[in-house]
């Protein structure tokens, strides 16, 4: 049976219908990893004991008995004695984990060149980043080395790697997933998600992995929504555009994005334009608090009761520890952590008032498509910037989406995003999934997954 | 002229179900090295607190026994510094905004205002072994409530006096064991002193020395009493020699009774402390304090026996110390029916003093304690005719007393009643033995 490119729903239908067992599904996958990762490595670690509905899961979610390094060599060695969360709930769904997934080194950086493991290369362009630090889900997907994958974003991580490999990728909002079992990163941003072939597989992973656990007190107990349910709908939204979100953007990135605006209106949507705090001031507020609270999260890795000694990290986490613990300093607090603590609120608010005017707000995920490897270093906070269009959402803690809109010259994907209110994916999967019906994202996931025949 | 100002920070183990944020139990004490552990208090990568209901209701118990304002708003924060047995290099714990503050415990009518009361985890043991040292983690995580007093004592009197008055106060509030042994409860003083000049000290009350010197893992009341005695004489000498003692951190020293340097005010830690993103800000009701129900203190129960039970101050004292003697008491009290009589005016008062001074062991049950007292509080029958053949007996055959007695010794009366007491094998009222031995000897 031709099983390329199918979605993940699809395989689990040809499993309940015993057209296929779920054996060869892995073996087929296993396959294709053996084919194709060497020239991707885009997985870490491989699971030729996967039996069931096969998934990729980023190598920062601890899976028991099998390593988990967040890309570090500090971790070289560290096997979980125990599950996080949101594996657990997939595999109490029947699924497996056919593999770990390369990231940026302890999700430090947005092109996953700063994993201790080698960069992961961009499908579309192997002399290319994937984007990052979910870099290794989303080649995986794209490539079709796994029907779907979970990655975690603290801003950007979902999103600009999926917009980069082109492919659909859920942020959700900050509580309504379980962080339980993540190797945290920023702790107060830090989201896992989806990235799939579709609109309706990620709804149905956000479903499996959502909702209230005892084990993260900031997980929110608000109910998770029947989100497969409620993609049929054909509900017209208001949709809010800030121009400020399009400043600086690549000209081919805008020209899709506002094609892509064209068709959401021509769905019987309505779109208005509202006034949104500049991203620019995003980068430094996130920047402070996210160096703050990743200072903090690896002063645990000292080599003592697991994983290697301290002078394994990398250059990058040094960099984030320092200035981290900077920020903090007695004397320095109030100047940086505490006044971005402050104007984070602002941003909360301002996010509110958006959504009080508007169901969604539509803009490029990404300034640009995919660079190439080697580009990053180069620039200091380079990742900052480039993320500055998802860190409103990461810093107020909202959902977004990422959804192909097309190629740009260079045949790389550009991605667009979709943010909606808080707890309000199920709103942000409906609009994505008519967008879906509508374009099948111009045949983006398609012919991404074709690069790559069996 | 030297005034000591002294402040005291407490910490006390909670003796909750499961530790401060996982579900691991939080009695540790002689179990199997790190067998009491999950990935939490381990800090596995990837592992978050939950916190502990029981715990902050506890802390809060604590903090409205010492008359503190529970505060509407609390939360949790992350104090930084690296040590093997702090597994994620931070610890959990409150810096603003502590649940319990501004609260005073009044003794002997002084009162000692209490600063603070917040609620942080405990961390695991170091064990040396040789050149090795090793981590034990059964205690990593354990509910620690931290009392922090403002300077207000200036002796190490009052301080042992505060102390042991708190450790009672925790023990009846049933949240700690308080055991200093066990290490579950314990002291650190902050001594300084303050210069007066005849007249001055007034003026200056208000203004703390320029330096502080902590004395740390101090287990016990009377050592603390020590430490301090020896810290105020050893900074008098140097205040003398007209030098300011070093702001530093000391240990105490058992055996030789004194305090020795650990740590330097440039190697005192920045902990970098902000709130905890792991644990959501905690918000309480106007109406939520009412909810937590304070017990019967010792220094009340102790007025209620007083006024209600017309026992002696020193023995309500006494009886109110410990909770367990104080809960034996009124249960033999609710359960001895004695009337009171001319020879036993208070029996209430009279089974109190069979407690206190052990006339019949406290280790036995209730029922069968006060059947014992009953039967010891029945008023004696004195045989009348034998008791009058035997101090007769008894005058003669100890003519010194007699001697004794006439010369105006009144007390040398108190051997024959002794002597008659056991002869009578306590089958006599003691007062009419010793009316009647005066009568008689009066008539020699």
């Amino acid at each position: 049976m031709d099983l390329l490119g199918k979605s993940l729903l699809e395989l689990k239908q040809l499993v309940a219908d015993k057209k296929i067992s779920e054996k060869e599904i892995n073996e087929y996958f296993l396959k294709r990893i053996k084919k194709y990762n060497p020239q991707l490595n885009a997985y870490l670690t491989v699971n030729e004991n996967s039996a069931h509905l096969p998934l990729a899961v980023k190598d920062n979610f601890c899976t028991k008995g099998l390593k988990t390094t967040a890309s570090s060599k500090v971790l070289d060695n560290f096997i979980p004695p125990y599950e996080s969360t949101v594996t657990e709930r997939l595999i109490n769904n029947g699924f497996s984990v056919i593999g770990k997934t390369n990231m940026d080194a302890w999700a430090h950086g947005s092109s996953t060149e700063t994993s201790d493991y080698g960069p992961t290369k961009n499908p579309w362009d192997t002399n290319r980043s994937p984007g990052g630090s979910s870099g290794g889900s989303a080649a995986a997907v794209s490539a079709y080395l796994t029907p779907a994958a979970i990655g975690s974003e603290t801003a950007g991580s979902i999103r600009q790697p999926a917009a980069w490999s082109g492919v659909v990728g859920l942020k959700p909002t900050f509580g309504r997933v379980s962080r339980y079992g993540v190797i945290a990163m920023g702790s107060s941003f830090d989201c896992p998600g989806p990235l799939t072939t579709t609109v309706t597989d990620a709804a149905y992973l956000l479903g499996v992995i959502a909702g209230k656990d005892q084990f993260d007190a900031t997980s929110s107990s608000i109910k998770a929504a029947d989100y497969n349910q409620l993609l049929k709908n054909k509900n017209k939204y208001t949709i809010g555009i800030s121009d400020d979100y399009f400043d600086g953007v690549d000209e081919q990135t805008i020209n899709k994005i506002e094609k892509s605006i064209e068709i959401l209106k021509k769905l019987g949507h309505k779109i208005k334009k509202i006034t949104l705090i500049h991203p620019k001031y995003d980068i430094s507020i996130y920047t402070i608090l996210q160096r703050a609270e990743v200072s903090s999260n690896l002063s645990r890795y000292d080599g003592i009761r697991y994983g290697n000694e301290r002078n394994e990290f990398g250059v990058e986490a040094k960099r984030r520890i320092m200035l981290g613990a900077y920020t903090l300093s007695y004397g320095y607090y109030d100047a940086y952590y505490k006044k971005a603590q402050k104007a984070r609120t602002l941003i909360v608010n301002d996010m509110k008032k958006a959504f009080s005017e508007v169901d969604f707000i539509v803009a490029p995920t990404a300034p640009i498509t995919a660079l190439n490897l080697g580009e990053f270093e180069k620039y200091p906070f380079f990742g900052e910037v480039m993320d500055q269009l998802n860190e409103a959402a990461a810093v107020a803690g909202t959902p977004a989406i990422n959804l192909p809109v097309g190629l740009d010259n260079n045949n790389l994907p550009v991605g667009m995003q979709i943010m909606g209110n808080y707890f309000e994916e199920e709103k942000i999967l409906n609009l994505a999934y008519q967008f879906e019906k509508e374009t099948d994202f111009f045949g983006v996931i398609k012919r991404g997954i074709d690069n790559y025949k069996d | 002229m030297f005034k000591p100002v002294i402040g005291l920070e407490i910490h006390a183990e909670l003796k909750s179900k499961s530790k401060m944020f996982c579900q691991c139990s939080a009695d540790y004490f002689g179990k199997k090295q790190n067998s009491n552990t999950c990935p939490v208090c381990l800090g596995l990568p990837g592992a978050l607190p939950v916190p502990n209901k029981k715990a902050v209701e506890w802390a809060q118990l604590i903090g409205k026994a010492l008359n503190c304002r529970l505060n509407r708003n609390s939360k949790f924060d992350r104090k930084h510094y690296f040590y093997p047995d702090l597994p994620k290099g931070y610890q959990i714990s409150q810096y603003d905004e502590p649940l319990c503050s501004q609260g005073y415990v009044e003794i002997n009518q002084k009162k000692f205002r209490i600063h603070r009361v917040h609620l942080e985890e405990d961390t695991g043991k170091l064990i040396h072994s040789g050149v090795d040292t090793l981590v034990d983690f059964n205690r990593s995580g354990v509910p620690l409530v931290e009392i922090v007093t403002e300077p207000d004592f200036d002796n190490a009197e009052d301080v042992k006096r505060f102390l042991e008055e708190l450790h009672t106060i925790i023990r009846y509030l049933g949240v700690s064991d308080a055991d200093m042994e066990k290490g579950s409860m314990r002291m650190e003083p902050n001594i300084s002193l303050r210069a007066i000049e005849n007249g001055e000290e007034k003026r200056q009350q208000f203004e703390l020395p320029a330096y502080k010197v902590e004395v740390k893992n101090i287990n016990s009341f009377r050592f603390v009493k020590q430490a301090i005695e020896y810290e105020i004489e050893r900074q008098k000498e140097i205040l003398e020699r007209k030098e300011t003692p070093a702001q530093e951190t000391r240990g105490f020293d058992e055996k030789k009774q004194i305090t020795y340097s650990q740590r330097s005010k440039e190697e005192a830690h920045d902990y970098r402390y902000f709130p905890e993103p792991d644990i959501p800000p905690m918000t309480f009701s106007r109406e939520y304090p009412d909810s937590i129900k304070v017990p019967e203190l010792p220094a009340q129960k102790m007025k209620r026996y007083m006024a209600e039970w017309k026992i002696k101050e020193q023995d309500a004292l006494v009886l109110t110390r410990d909770i367990n003697t104080a809960d034996f008491f009124e249960m033999v009290i609710s359960k001895c029916k004695v009337p009171s009589s001319k020879q036993i005016p208070n029996p209430n008062q009279s089974i109190a003093n069979l407690i206190i001074n052990k006339k019949i062991a406290t280790t036995m049950p209730v029922e069968e304690f006060a059947a014992k007292a009953m039967e010891l509080l029945q008023p004696k029958k004195t045989d009348e005719k034998a008791l009058y053949i035997l101090i007769n007996q008894l005058i003669k055959t100890n003519p010194k007393v007699a001697e004794d007695y006439k010369k105006g010794k009144t007390n040398a009366v108190m051997f024959l009643v002794g002597q008659v007491m056991r002869e009578m094998k306590g089958q006599a009222d003691a007062k009419i033995v010793r009316e009647q031995l005066e009568n008689e000897l009066k008539k020699r």
